[in-house]
């Protein structure tokens, strides 16, 4: 019995840490939704895009060259998006927006393996992919890293939304457009900041999962597991995002750990999807989210 | 001018409940018909029937029953092609392991499809918009999970089922103009009902849930029953077109097909084609199935000009960069669709040669 207890605590922290790259992931969205009400589908395949500029600009450049060089790619493609997608679409309805950044996922993708290939690419960034033990339980060194860089993220990312004069606008821009540029916030800076922070954001996930996964198509497919994150942690909150992440990430690997073998296999895939369901129908707006009050 | 409605007496109840009360618009759409049950087995080669024109139908009857679901209902959902797969399985099964007979497993593949999609759509009485997309999405890979997992539905490992030769009381068809027949037959039928369906009380309703569904439902309107009689609906659509895509089309049925990004083409349809028009779902099938194809013979041209190969690598990227693209300059510049282009021509020539 010492055994199971031993392989779920161990599946449990592996899942946790995971858990944390969905988190990064999830953070993404979440920031452009706090900013700008939008719910960006498009951020799998920015975080496929970032990834794919690391590995095709390392071999010039050297890792903190690519880093900065890529950094200031997503904040081109953040004044891009702003300028033909966000502006034209500013008083239109949330759905149309969410449609619009579908066809920028697809659109970011095609151009990112037009430009860089399909074939999967390695990325190495000096983490070796041996093991930590710690009292019987193996702890990946590569999760680690992952989790701390995406709890310095989160730390950062609250104390500049909560202490920060372009943070609170950047709020008051989530909760409405017209009202916010009526009080003077100008729009189209706080759109184009908020993106080009996801977009770091994105370089960041896209390191982590890229190293992990390899740099390839599946990279875009992440961001279809950060839903449910989103969900059962609320779209409007940083923590929830962390949170979600870890519940997510133990969700996964405890079924794929006990269900899965049970069954057959592919269970684990989309269980986070049948939590989400559930969520849905208790508590729709996540654990940490705002409940949306419609006025008639 | 040409298009003109002065002069249209309507004498009778009939006549002003007609589906098309302008004459132009019924000739135009008499010769149509005509034009797709005479000429084109004549002009068109057997590959084009087969491999073009069969999907178009299709692809038009699912983007039809994604159209009453997030055209006119405003219920977004980005799992439609998972209900194609649970109609294309149903009516397989029907036909192949019960013997049901080809028309009825259509339809039973069809009902089938539309109970599962009620069951998808149940979040929706609690949710809408993006949640609602999620949990949409949700269904897409629950449902392929079942239809891989599940012995007694797939087949096994690849969960593919193989459809007999088709045979309506005897009479076989395997030649591409008798598929072609059947799927036109049953297209038009489906889309004439559903072009009635839209402007009845039901699409009303609908349409007053998509615009402001608290209203609606102060005014009377059932949310309950109406959000689940669209998810039903475009569902039954869903899964008849998936049954006519396994026995016509694939002549197999496979979840594989019926994927994430089939859905996401299915909306690529109704946005470029126009989302709450009937003519939408056909133009923006047709759009979609020919963009591919125009695509690679534009690649083709500027390889030869350049002097390269073109990869397929290439095609299947520019395709996607193209598809993006459209449907973001859709959603900016006519987020009515083609549907609504088309309208706006006809207004044109309404008053043609005068300006106003």
């Amino acid at each position: 019995m010492s055994g199971d207890l031993l392989f779920a605590v161990e599946l449990g922290v592996s899942g946790v840490l995971v858990g944390v790259m969905y988190s990064l992931v999830a953070l993404g969205f979440v920031l452009i939704y706090k900013a700008s009400a939008v719910f960006n589908f498009a951020q799998g395949a920015m975080t496929l895009f970032a990834a794919l500029a690391l590995a095709g600009f390392i071999p010039y450049l050297g890792l903190v060259g690519a880093l900065v060089a890529v950094c200031l790619l997503m904040t081109l493609l953040a004044l891009g998006i702003e300028r033909i997608i966000l502006r034209p679409l500013v008083a239109r309805p949330p759905l149309s927006l969410f449609m619009a950044t579908i066809g920028l996922g697809f659109f970011l993708e095609g151009f990112s393996q037009a430009l860089w290939g399909t074939q999967p690419k390695g990325l190495d960034i000096g983490i070796p992919d041996t093991p930590f033990d710690v009292a019987g339980i193996f702890i990946s060194r590569l999760d680690l890293v992952g989790a701390i860089v995406a709890a310095v993220l989160v730390l950062g990312l609250v104390w500049f939304f909560q202490r920060t004069t372009t943070g609170l606008g950047l709020r008051a821009v989530s909760d409405d457009h017209e009202a916010a540029l009526a009080v003077g916030i100008p729009l189209r800076q706080a759109w184009t900041v908020t993106w080009a922070i996801a977009g770091m954001v994105a370089v960041v996930a896209g390191i982590l999962w890229g190293t992990r996964l390899g740099v390839q198509f599946s990279l875009s497919l992440v961001a279809l597991k950060a839903l449910p994150v989103l969900i059962i942690g609320g779209l409007e909150s940083i923590p929830g995002a962390i949170i979600g992440g870890l519940i997510v990430g133990a969700t996964e690997r405890l079924v794929g750990g006990f269900i899965d073998p049970h069954v057959g296999g592919g269970v684990k895939d989309f269980s986070p999807y049948l939590l989400a369901l559930v969520f849905l129908i208790f508590r729709p707006y996540g654990l940490f989210g705002r409940e949306i009050i419609e006025r008639v | 001018m040409f298009y003109r409605e002065t002069g249209v007496f309507r004498e009778s109840y009939a006549a002003d409940m007609a589906l098309f009360p302008i004459p132009l618009d019924r000739w135009g759409v008499l010769v149509l018909l005509l034009f797709a049950i005479l000429g084109v087995p004549y002009l068109t080669s057997q590959y084009w029937m087969g491999s073009l024109i069969i999907p178009f139908l299709i692809f038009a009857l699912s983007a039809q029953g994604l159209n009453f679901l997030t055209g006119y209902a405003g219920q977004l959902s980005l799992g439609h092609a998972a209900f194609m797969g649970v109609g294309a399985y149903g009516a397989v099964i029907l036909y192949a392991r019960y013997g049901v007979p080809l028309l009825p497993s259509l339809l039973g593949g069809g009902l089938i499809a539309a109970a599962v999609g009620t069951l998808f759509g149940l979040p929706a009485l609690r949710i809408k918009g993006f949640y609602l997309a999620v949990s949409t999405l949700a269904a897409q890979f629950i449902i392929e999970w079942v239809i891989t997992h599940v012995k007694w539905i797939g087949g096994g490992v690849f969960a593919t089922i193989d459809t007999p030769p088709l045979r309506i009381s005897g009479w076989l068809l395997d030649t591409p103009v008798e598929k072609y027949y059947l799927t036109l037959t049953i297209v038009v039928g489906l889309m004439i009902f559903a072009k009635n369906v839209v402007r009845s009380r039901v699409g009303r309703a609908w349409m007053a849930i998509r615009d402001r569904d608290i209203a609606a439902e102060i005014m009377g309107i059932s949310l309950f029953r109406y959000k689940l009689l669209a998810f039903a609906v475009g569902s039954f659509y869903a899964g008849v077109a998936g049954g006519l895509m396994s026995f016509t089309y694939y002549a197999a049925a496979n979840i594989e097909e019926f994927n994430l990004l089939l859905s996401f083409r299915l909306l690529g349809m109704i946005i470029i084609g126009g989302m709450g028009s009937v003519l939408g779902s056909f133009l923006g099938a047709g759009f979609i199935v020919v963009l591919p194809i125009f695509i690679n013979q534009v690649l083709a041209a500027f390889g030869k000009l350049a002097g390269r190969l073109v990869t397929t690598d290439l095609l299947a990227n520019t395709e996607f960069m193209v598809f993006g693209a459209l449907i973001v300059f859709f959603l900016i510049a006519e987020p009515l669709g083609l549907a609504r282009l088309w309208q706006t021509l006809k207004n044109y020539l309404r008053l043609w040669p005068f300006p106003y």
